[in-house]
């Protein structure tokens, strides 16, 4: 299964894990399983027409998936998917 | 009595205190502050502000401090030249060169965000004053610690320019050199910001930092008689700035300041680090992250803090953007230099370069005025030029040794001009 890396400040909904596995063969598919094991996660992500926030990046290995297809990239079981906010955190 | 609302997200517009974040907790946009314009359209006028010192807090209330400003008291007010020297050789009817090259204390237009920055952070109780800098911000950051008695931890790339690292220790300051471009040390210090509790002003400050750019263009329409230009080109490296010389704009509009002039905003970028204007040109609504190649160093941000935003002015105001290779950055600088006697650094020569550029492409017209923004000083970025300018005639202390070097130059000039004589000879220092 893809594996699927989460960034700290989400990691309030995924119970503090940082990296979690996910079936799923695109990334819409990979957002929607997300939503139903970790409620709420999917409106972090994405706005209220279901497109990725512009702040937030997703990567799948390591290309943005605005380079690839988008929400319809295609997953395969040994990739990892990494959520990262574009601009780094850093609270102080 | 503060004319600052709060902070609200660019993105999703929830609304935050007044504290030292920058990102939006729920769709991580960036956080901007938010005024009370009514209020301030009460107190801000030409007449006001025409009585006031000549330093950024002219405009104090379009500025995101709630005390007296501790640091940076005697900041900006640089000069705006008409450059008709320049203007003949670009055959354009009215250019103008707004000089940070000047500002003080660093030379640069850094000295104005980083005085708010720090303003701020000592309103905060901060003890410690941070950066990640491509070099400009590293010195304003140093210099102006020293004013607001804060310690300065600063962090750049480990091979910037000499005139900028020592631009930076000479104050005192802790000054790291990280192995890596300089979105490596702003990663770096995204994870410093997040555990040691210090004021990092293009970090947790960055909503008051940024604000402090809006000085510049204040500036310059104050000094062009209370009237915005037709065109103002600025150069972008996260593309904050350029955002900020339109928010300047739409303000004084808004306070009823200027009136309305339908002012085109252009971006410039260096070929090596073009990320933002690669995707205005391609029409893409992303960026395409670089690995920064140019000399421009002040300019090597390869993923564009504010670049969507940048973009979003570049088209909403009838702007554009263009990007200049290192050829044409270097004579960017020459030209500035030899036609109004201004030296810029790199950056400048992007500026410079890329206003000749959208001339020539018809971007820009010829008849009505331009604006360009000079943001840094040539002094701190010689090595990019060393190799491009003349070096001195060495002579023994000899009159006649003088004389026949004066009539070679003379001839020379009869034959092809200076340029020809002061490249032509063959003893350099």
């Amino acid at each position: 299964m893809p594996s699927v890396r989460i960034p700290t400040p989400l990691r309030k909904l995924t119970a503090d894990k940082d990296e979690v596995s996910i079936s799923a063969a695109n990334v819409n598919e990979l957002i929607e399983s997300l939503e139903s094991q970790f409620p709420g996660i999917k409106n972090r992500l994405c706005d209220e027409s279901g497109n990725l926030r512009r702040f937030i990046n997703l990567y799948v290995n390591n290309e943005d998936i605005r380079f690839l297809d988008g929400k319809e990239t295609a997953l395969k079981e040994e990739d990892v998917v990494s959520i990262i906010p574009a601009i780094a955190g850093g609270r102080a | 009595m503060s004319f600052v609302k709060g902070l609200k997200c660019k993105e999703c517009g929830e609304e935050y205190p007044k504290e030292p974040l920058h990102v939006c907790e729920t769709c991580f946009g960036p956080l901007e502050a938010a005024y009370n314009y009514d209020e301030i359209k009460k107190v801000l006028t030409r007449d006001a502000i025409e009585k006031r010192d000549r330093n950024i807090w002219r405009y104090r209330e379009l500025l995101p401090i709630d005390a007296d400003p501790a640091v940076g008291r005697s900041v900006g007010y640089t000069p705006l030249i008409k450059a008709d020297n320049l203007a003949r050789t670009l055959g354009v009817k009215e250019i103008y060169v707004k000089n940070d090259g000047v500002c003080y204390p660093t030379l640069s237009f850094k000295d104005r965000v980083v005085s708010v920055a720090l303003s701020k952070a000592k309103e905060f109780g901060f003890e410690t004053a941070a950066c990640a800098s491509t070099g400009n911000l590293a010195n304003a950051v140093a210099a102006l610690s020293i004013e607001g008695g804060l310690e300065s931890f600063i962090f750049i790339p480990y091979n910037l320019e000499q005139a900028k690292i020592i631009g930076t220790t000479v104050y005192g300051a802790n000054l790291v050199g990280v192995k890596g471009a300089y979105d490596d040390v702003n990663r770096l210090c995204s994870e410093v910001a997040g555990k040691y509790g210090w004021g990092f002003v293009n970090i947790n400050l960055r909503p008051y930092y940024s604000e402090g750019s809006k000085s510049l263009a204040f500036e310059m329409m104050e000094q062009l008689g209370w009237q915005a230009p037709k065109h103002v080109v600025v150069p972008m490296a996260s593309g904050s700035l350029l955002t900020k010389v339109w928010k300047a704009i739409k303000e004084f509009e808004l306070l009823g300041i200027i009136p309305e002039n339908g002012t085109k905003i252009y971006g410039a970028q260096a070929t090596g680090c073009s990320p933002i204007t690669t995707a205005l040109k391609n029409n893409w609504e992303i960026f395409k992250p670089v690995k920064p190649d140019t000399i421009a160093k002040s300019l090597a941000i390869g993923t564009p803090a504010d670049g969507f935003y940048a973009m979003s002015v570049m088209k909403e105001s009838g702007g554009w953007g263009e990007d200049a290779s290192d050829a044409e950055i270097v004579a960017g600088i020459k030209l500035l230099a030899e036609t109004e006697g201004i030296f810029t650094e790199t950056a400048g020569g992007v500026t410079m370069a890329v206003t000749k550029k959208l001339i020539e492409h018809g971007a820009l017209p010829k008849d009505e005025t331009i604006v360009i923004c000079i943001t840094g000083n040539g002094l701190k970025t010689q090595e990019a030029i060393a190799d491009s300018v003349a070096r001195p005639y060495i002579i023994e202390a000899q009159l006649d040794e003088f004389e026949e070097l004066y009539s070679k130059i003379k001839n020379q000039e009869e034959k092809g001009g200076t340029q020809d004589a002061l490249s032509s000879h063959t003893n350099p220092a």
